[in-house]
């Protein structure tokens, strides 16, 4: 009867954590091809407005960005306080819009240079004197299409 | 001495490198996508002779400096343009040719004649807020939507969607190009029904 002796001791085994780096490193790689970085550090405050009658915006290829708003804390000494467009990484004028979005359009392959979308990030504290002046330049240079970009949510969050 | 064989790595700390990268990772990884309200802009090329509207195919919202609406000459809240413009677009009070059989409106003669002549024009300030402007557009996107989403139902019983999210289906590039195909056709013919004619004036300068 000694062949089913009991296991002496109570004893548990130590679970193995061999291949904890290999979970790590799987999870890893899925979040580096998901990633997508930042490309523009924002200059300007950017607490979008809500709107829940949304579309979703095209592939990111297809999209280009006009940020606006009041500097941030950091730039306000520098920058003053009244509202302000920033294309790629800098503060720019209004005229400068035209001038980018020319720039921008000549940098994307040829067939995606007529269905480009511009994507208006404007902080919801801003005027609209500032967005009519973006309009106006964007028709000037043909950028007819137009993306209005918010957070979801009801309108009333906008009513203050 | 030549013979000893190389010391065998730790390889203990790698579980702690590979989760300070992840934890780097998921720090700067933004996956959602951005959304908005989409729209169009008319080309700067001005029209020779622009086609005469009739006033009461025009539905007006102002949105003056303090954020206040005037909505056809009245002052409103912005609760109710939703429901002002859905009635406006809806009212079908055109006779003979111009007759809107699908309209479930009052067809009030002094309200627009078919949803196809009916302009909504807005016209804002540039002191007005962004915030605001946004909430008009919203609602007024969203009064275009719901009768959209309405013939979309009443025409397609058995799709079991409405509008919009045929719509987002459309857009949704895993959809296969023969659903496409059908979608389109569908999506098409309710927005003839309910075309957008949302007009901007250009801002008064003051």
């Amino acid at each position: 009867m000694s062949k089913f002796k009991k296991k002496k001791g109570g004893e548990l085994p130590a679970i193995s954590t061999a291949s904890l780096p290999d979970i790590v490193f799987m999870l890893l790689f899925f979040f580096m091809v998901a990633t997508v970085m930042r490309d523009s550090t924002l200059m300007v405050n950017n607490s979008l407005p809500a709107a829940d009658q949304v579309q979703k915006l095209d592939k990111k290829d297809r999209v280009m960005y006009i940020y606006a708003g009041k500097p941030s804390s950091r730039y306000e000494d520098k920058y003053g306080s009244t509202a302000k467009i920033q294309l790629n990484d800098k503060f720019a004028v209004v005229e400068e819009v035209g001038a980018f979005v020319l720039a921008e359009r000549a940098s994307k392959r040829q067939e995606l240079q007529n269905v480009l979308t511009t994507a208006l990030k404007v902080d919801g504290d801003t005027k609209m004197g500032l967005v009519s002046d973006i309009k106006q330049e964007l028709r000037k240079v043909n950028a007819l299409k137009l993306n209005y970009t918010t957070r979801i949510g009801e309108y009333t969050q906008n009513i203050d | 001495m030549a013979k000893r064989s190389a010391p065998e790595v730790n390889a203990g700390s790698m579980a702690d490198i590979a989760f300070l990268l992840l934890i780097f990772f998921l720090v700067t990884t933004t996956i959602e996508t951005d959304s908005g309200l989409n729209r169009k802009l008319p080309p700067m090329d001005e029209v020779i002779d622009p086609p005469i509207i009739k006033q009461k195919n025009i539905f007006t919202v102002v949105v003056n400096k303090n954020n206040q609406l005037l909505v056809e000459e009245e002052l409103k809240d912005i609760s109710e343009v939703r429901s002002l413009a859905m009635e406006f677009l809806d009212n079908g009070g055109g006779q003979g040719e111009d007759a809107c059989d699908y309209c479930k409106g009052k067809r009030d003669p002094s309200s627009s004649d078919n949803p196809e002549k009916a302009i909504i024009s807005l016209k804002n300030d540039r002191e007005t807020s962004y915030k605001v402007y946004i909430a008009v557009q919203n609602e007024l996107v969203a009064a275009y939507n719901e009768l959209r989403n309405r013939e979309y139902v009443r025409l397609n019983p058995m799709s079991a969607m409405n509008f919009v999210e045929a719509n987002s289906r459309y857009s949704d590039p895993r959809t296969s190009p023969s659903e496409k195909e059908k979608l389109k056709s569908q999506l098409s013919i309710v927005k003839q029904m309910y075309p957008q004619k949302l007009s901007e004036a250009e801002p008064n300068k003051s």
